[in-house]
């Protein structure tokens, strides 16, 4: 039972960090229909931006999460104003591919030696290795920290989206991009501000992810960013509230799988249980029924 | 019918010349070891750009986890030839129907749905896949499969990709592939013509994951080193690049994608060390000015063949009309 709460414990935190990754996915997803597959790089890029602000400009958490937001916002901006916008009237498919070389191009440039080189970083201790005992359970600062990040981040972008008139702009263009349009509304200027947001959140994961487990590298972006879309599908493409019920049940599944189970077959559980949704529930947990008009 | 029988005579006789000739070139070794390489990986490569156009532009469904489908044709083929003793062929052959199917098992239920589902769950299917190989002791885990003898040599490979391309064009123009090119462009429209559009999906499904098992088979007796990571997402996307590159929905295109996105990389070898260096990072600057300036590929969906080329720059189109969207 003592096991089963501090996997609980270190479930929701890692959880609470894919949660901010997926929010990403859904949200670009929800404006333009488009599976951004370079965000799981932007994330990788965000721990190195987080690791430059540590190790290179001395700075303290706070500010090298934020140091790591913007960095990330202005290349989700400039990735989306170079790559993406030319393609916006073309089939789904060339967006997909022109999204799988902007990550390939992100991970061999972060892979040259002016900027990472390939091996494998270590990142600096910038939070106190403090651990709380709540009964058996071990709770460490850290955890606390990125969680309460997490949710903090998490309600900003709530409120963003429900109480602001650009909140408000970008659920019409996600409803209707015709018609927001019509209305007066900047689509461009919404779907950059969209990437901007997601890519911030995704920079900010990548360093929470940098603290909880110091080890860089410029391939550590592919599989998070993998199972972080899984996490957008599950909770239902789209829905921001689905991206983190579907991130926190991703990370939960994940160290559940590994305490009980088996540590090299996590992955495999949690791309099972991606299959076993959309068969038994197709549009995710929080998802919206569609119907097609012919 | 005259016409035809003596158009399919001089396009055997082409290809046996290339042949004699390819052959002729390596024996003298005109063409060297490291050429013959390349011209290997791209037969491979080939076959495998096909088989993902035959799901991807002529059924019309965004497959993400092709290399799965390889990496099943690859390990049960090794397995047969390695640990049962049977010859290359037929064990090669039951690759391919291990891959279809695992084709049959995974789109059986998907293709019901609509929209991107098919994409997602094969990009799952292909992690699945990975891990589980992973775990399997008997074909080596983690370290990989080793000791599978040489037989995938250029007579092999030239011989398949030829009856691959044969095949494809057979199927798209029977009347399973028209059926698939029908539901590709409108599947609601396609239903109420009366074609049964799961069935067109999953018969074209089934056939590319086959044949993608196939190409897996060449390349585990080609390598005679598998490892579970080589057949990971990354190789998904790399078949995808040749199939966008050369034109969806264009046979001739993914050869012409395969033959380049294998060449170029090579090529860019050969340009001295600031390019050696930088390969990958010119590779996807490039893909992405592609994507922008050239969006339909290379050939868009027309195809190259004998008689486009006989009547000079004017390409007949099989779809009437560029395709606007798929999946």
């Amino acid at each position: 039972m003592v096991t089963f709460f501090q996997q609980l414990v270190n479930g929701i935190s890692l959880g609470s960090v894919y949660a901010l990754i997926a929010i990403g996915y859904t949200m670009v997803y929800g404006i333009i229909k488009m599976v951004n597959f370079a965000h799981g790089e932007i994330f990788m890029v965000g721990s190195f931006l987080g690791l430059f602000a540590v190790s290179v400009l001395h700075f303290t958490f706070f500010p090298a999460l934020l140091f790591s937001m913007i960095g990330t916002g202005l290349i989700g901006a400039l990735i989306e104003k170079v790559a993406y916008k030319p393609l916006r009237n073309s089939p789904p498919i060339t967006l997909f591919i022109t999204a799988i070389a902007i990550s390939m191009l992100l991970k061999n440039l972060v892979k040259t030696n002016f900027l990472a080189g390939p091996n494998p970083h270590s990142f600096p201790e910038v939070l106190s290795v403090d651990v709380f005992h709540i009964g058996p359970v071990q709770v460490s600062y850290i955890q606390i920290i990125v969680l309460l990040t997490a949710v903090i981040l998490g309600a900003l972008l709530q409120y963003f989206v429900k109480k602001t008139k650009t909140g408000y702009a970008m659920r019409v263009v996600a409803y209707d991009k015709d018609a927001a349009a019509l209305m007066g509304i900047n689509v461009n200027r919404t779907i950059t501000i969209t990437f901007i947001i997601g890519s911030a959140l995704a920079g900010a994961a990548g360093v929470l992810v940098g603290i909880m487990y110091p080890r860089l590298e410029p391939t550590m972006g592919t599989l998070p960013g993998l199972k972080c879309f899984v996490a957008a599908v599950l909770g239902g493409i789209g829905e921001i509230p689905g991206a983190i019920i579907g991130g926190i049940v991703i990370g939960f599944t994940e160290t559940m799988t590994k305490a009980y189970i088996s540590s090299s077959l996590a992955d495999a559980f949690t791309f099972s249980l991606l299959i076993i949704t959309l068969l038994v529930k197709p549009t995710g947990l929080l998802g919206k029924k569609t119907f097609e008009k012919v | 019918m005259q016409k035809n029988m003596k158009k399919g005579i001089i396009k055997i006789v082409i290809v046996v010349l290339v042949f004699i000739l390819a052959k002729f070139l390596i024996r003298e070794g005109i063409i060297g070891a490291y050429t013959e390489r390349i011209i290997i990986t791209v037969g491979i490569n080939i076959i495998l750009a096909l088989s993902l156009n035959l799901i991807i532009g002529y059924t019309g469904q965004l497959a993400l986890g092709h290399a799965a489908f390889m990496a099943v044709g690859a390990y049960v083929s090794a397995i047969f030839t390695t640990k049962l003793n049977l010859p290359f062929v037929p064990a090669i052959i039951l690759g391919a129907v291990a891959g279809g199917a695992a084709g049959f098992l995974i789109g059986w239920p998907i293709l019901r749905l609509k929209g991107d589902y098919l994409a997602i769950c094969t990009l799952g299917f292909g992690e699945i896949v990975k891990v589980l190989i992973q775990n399997i002791e008997y074909v080596g885990a983690a370290r990989g499969f080793s000791g599978i003898k040489l037989f995938t040599t250029f007579g092999w490979i030239f011989l398949f990709t030829v009856l691959a391309y044969i095949l494809i064009k057979r199927v798209v123009n029977s009347v399973y592939g028209r059926d698939m090119r029908a539901v590709s462009q409108d599947e609601i429209a396609a239903e109420a013509m009366g074609v049964n559009a799961f069935r067109a999906k999953l018969l074209g499904f089934i056939i590319g994951c086959a044949m993608a098992a196939f190409a897996g088979g060449l390349y585990a007796h080609y390598l005679m080193f598998i490892d579970p990571v080589s057949f990971d997402f990354n190789k998904s996307t790399e078949i995808l690049t040749f199939v966008v590159l050369g034109g969806i929905g264009s046979t001739s295109g993914s050869v012409a994608g395969a033959v380049i996105l294998t060449v170029l990389p090579e090529a860019l070898r050969g340009f001295g060390d600031f390019i050696k260096t930088y390969r990958m990072l010119i590779y996807s600057i490039m893909i992405v000015i592609l994507m922008i300036f050239r969006p339909q590929g290379i050939m868009g969906n027309r195809e190259l063949s004998l008689q486009n080329l006989m009547k000079k720059g004017n390409t007949f189109n099989i779809k009437g009309g560029e395709k606007d969207g798929i999946a």
